[in-house]
């Protein structure tokens, strides 16, 4: 009875030997990939470690001062709100005198350099996907994939790759960043009105006139709207990340979380939570700021 | 070709649809809109149009929703690829530009007013009506001093700065209108540029126009659904149905022929006295009997239209109504029976 199999309860399966060996192989082929090719790729991306080294360097040897002031005048000059600036320096000055100054500066480099990349990989696949309906009907499942894979998993090739480090976790940040950037510059770009776009027409506007003059403006208010989105899914992805050697805040979450310091994991969450906040109120400040043509009031 | 048309437009067809060529023979047979939807799931836009617009003129197409106008204007400037047919603009057919050719061609021939206006939301009026030039890529200096000579003729100096949601539908509509002149195309295409506005700025922007046309002499192409714009605006009309054309000719002919009884059911309400000149009625001497001749007289100008000496006819009851050309001589008479029998509908 016990070698017995019951059809109606065990689900009918591969034999166990041929499921390790499918494991067994394909791990082994990609082990022979990444030992093969891992150094040309690590070369391939050896300028974009450079320029988030440039970035976490930059950010944590300037004087604490001088970035408060920078962040305050960006806030200000998006939010023209006295109280959001003083919420900033209450809440920064906080995250320094409980001595998370450094981690906070390296989180926020990484979080600049995911952005920037995302944005500059984002807006053009965005815009290839609103010009040719082939693409979006290619490039759709595969976000939809990258959306809904849990990150862990993903982070595993990614470490096969490039082992552990500042690069591979950068690469796993942008993967589960970018989608919201490159979804909602496609949107943007579709949704422009099309007898705005019949009349730039009608003027004789060549494709590219009417990119850069009547589409992409016109969106930039969706597309502001997943920059967004990005930086607050990089910041949820830097925690992650760190389990890969991601420097900064995540870090000290994931000591806090192997040893049980509960005072510290709560700590460095609220570092985030904070860099969070700063980073989405200045970003929709600006994003709404694009949008000042539509208000009825004079300017 | 004849030199003193603008626009020749010849054998026209647009259906759409997946495979429309085949069907523009079963078109030609005389299947209707409606069958052709039905049976061929393929929609009917238009069918062999044939229309010639002269130098200078002002042109109204005028139709019901549905009728083709809107697919008609689109074609001259290419917007819409036909089934098949010629677009002859200056003897050269558009329809076999090249794209790069397509984009001179709209960049220098054409430009368009727009129903909703289609102002680019994110751009102050000035940016607007300097679109064109900067398409054309003018020199910013040279492009701005045009403009703004185009925005001062609309009326709307001081708003240069501001943006087209601050200004009401009238005052978009102005932008609009400059931002086609600022282009100085020799052919205007007004997609029902005025049916979104008020009656009183309507009329405005129809005194507008007419202003303008009379000194820029543009080769005028003006959708309307409303007859009385038609006939305050176009030296020619042709009126569209299903995506054919019904009748084509100038106001008087139009209102005093009815060729057929959708044409017919659009004039009926029109009030004669107020479109028809006395010029457009008037009849020779030839006409007359001599006894009229001899009897009392009373002059009008002939660009008078009628409701502006009705009264006094009423009143004096001349036996004969003489009609006077610029000079001051009499060009033409008008009899009382034939005054009744015009306005009698």
């Amino acid at each position: 009875m016990a070698n017995q199999s019951n059809f109606f309860f065990d689900f009918p399966t591969l034999p166990k030997e041929l499921i390790r060996a499918f494991k067994k192989s394909t791990d082994a082929a990609y082990k022979t990939f990444s030992r093969e090719y891992g150094d040309y790729i690590e070369t391939f991306f050896n300028p974009l470690l450079k320029f988030l080294v440039f970035w976490e360097k930059l950010l944590v040897a300037t004087p604490w001062l001088v970035i408060i002031g920078v962040v305050c005048v960006f806030a200000y000059y998006g939010t023209r709100s006295y109280k959001i600036v003083i919420g900033i320096i209450i809440s920064f000055f906080f995250v320094g005198y409980m001595g998370m100054w450094e981690d906070m500066m390296e989180s926020m480099g990484f979080i600049i350099v995911a952005t920037i990349m995302a944005i500059a990989i984002g807006i053009p696949t965005g815009v290839w996907m609103s010009k040719s309906n082939r693409a979006q009907a290619v490039i759709t499942p595969i976000l939809d994939f990258m959306q809904t894979l849990p990150p862990f998993v993903y982070l595993i090739p990614v470490v096969m790759l490039l082992g552990i480090g500042k690069i591979p976790g950068l690469i796993s940040v942008i993967v589960y960043a970018i989608p919201p950037m490159i979804r909602l510059t496609n949107l943007g770009i579709r949704e422009v009105d099309r007898e705005i776009l019949e009349a730039a027409d009608s003027f004789g506007a060549t494709p590219w006139q009417k990119l850069t003059q009547v589409q992409f403006p016109l969106a930039l208010p969706t597309i502001f709207a997943g920059v967004n989105q990005t930086i607050m899914m990089a910041l949820a992805m830097v925690i992650i990340a760190s389990m890969i050697g991601v420097k900064g805040l995540g870090q000290e979450v994931l000591r806090a979380i192997t040893n049980q310091y509960f005072t510290l994991g709560m700590l460095n969450g609220l570092a985030i939570v904070i860099l969070a906040i700063v980073f989405d109120r200045i970003s929709q400040a600006y994003g709404k700021r694009i949008q000042k043509h539509r208000s009825g009031d004079a300017i | 070709m004849s030199s003193d048309n603008k626009i020749e437009i010849r054998k026209l067809y647009k259906i759409f649809g997946p495979n429309p060529l085949p069907l523009i023979d079963k078109v030609d047979n005389g299947m209707s809109k409606d069958q052709l939807l039905e049976e061929h799931k393929h929609v009917l836009g238009l069918s062999d149009i044939h229309l010639d617009i002269p130098n200078q003129s002002l042109q109204v197409i005028m139709g019901l929703s549905g009728s083709g106008k809107s697919t008609l204007i689109r074609h001259i400037n290419r917007l819409i690829e036909p089934t098949s047919g010629e677009m002859m603009v200056d003897g050269q057919d558009v329809l076999t530009l090249s794209q790069n050719d397509l984009l001179d061609f709209r960049k220098n021939k054409t430009a368009m007013v727009f129903q909703k206006f289609a102002l680019l939301p994110h751009k102050t009026v000035l940016q607007n009506v300097s679109f064109g030039l900067f398409i054309k890529k003018f020199e910013p200096v040279e492009a701005e001093k045009q403009s703004m000579h185009w925005i001062d003729r609309v009326g709307l100096l001081g708003f240069e700065h501001r943006y087209p949601q601050q200004l009401s539908g009238g005052m978009q509509q102005r932008v609009g209108l400059a931002r086609a002149l600022a282009n100085d195309p020799d052919i205007l295409l007004m997609d029902e540029a005025f049916s979104a506005l008020d009656p009183l700025i309507r009329k405005d922007m129809q005194d507008i126009l007419l202003e303008l046309q009379s000194e820029l002499k543009k080769t005028v192409v003006f959708i309307t659904h409303d007859l009385d714009e038609a006939l305050k605006l176009g030296d020619n009309i042709a009126i569209l149905k299903d995506g054919s054309m019904d009748q084509e000719g100038d106001a008087v002919n139009i209102l005093l022929n009815p060729k057929t009884e959708y044409v017919r059911k659009f004039v009926e309400d029109v009030n004669r006295s107020r479109v028809l000149k006395a010029k457009n009625i008037m009849q020779n001497s030839s006409e007359i009997s001599k006894d009229l001749m001899n009897g009392q007289s009373m002059k009008v100008k002939g660009d008078d239209v009628i409701e502006k000496f009705i009264d006094r006819v009423v009143v004096d009851k001349p036996t004969l109504v003489e009609v006077l050309g610029e000079d001051g001589s009499a060009i033409g008479y008008l009899s009382a029976e034939r005054l009744s029998e015009i306005l009698r509908k």
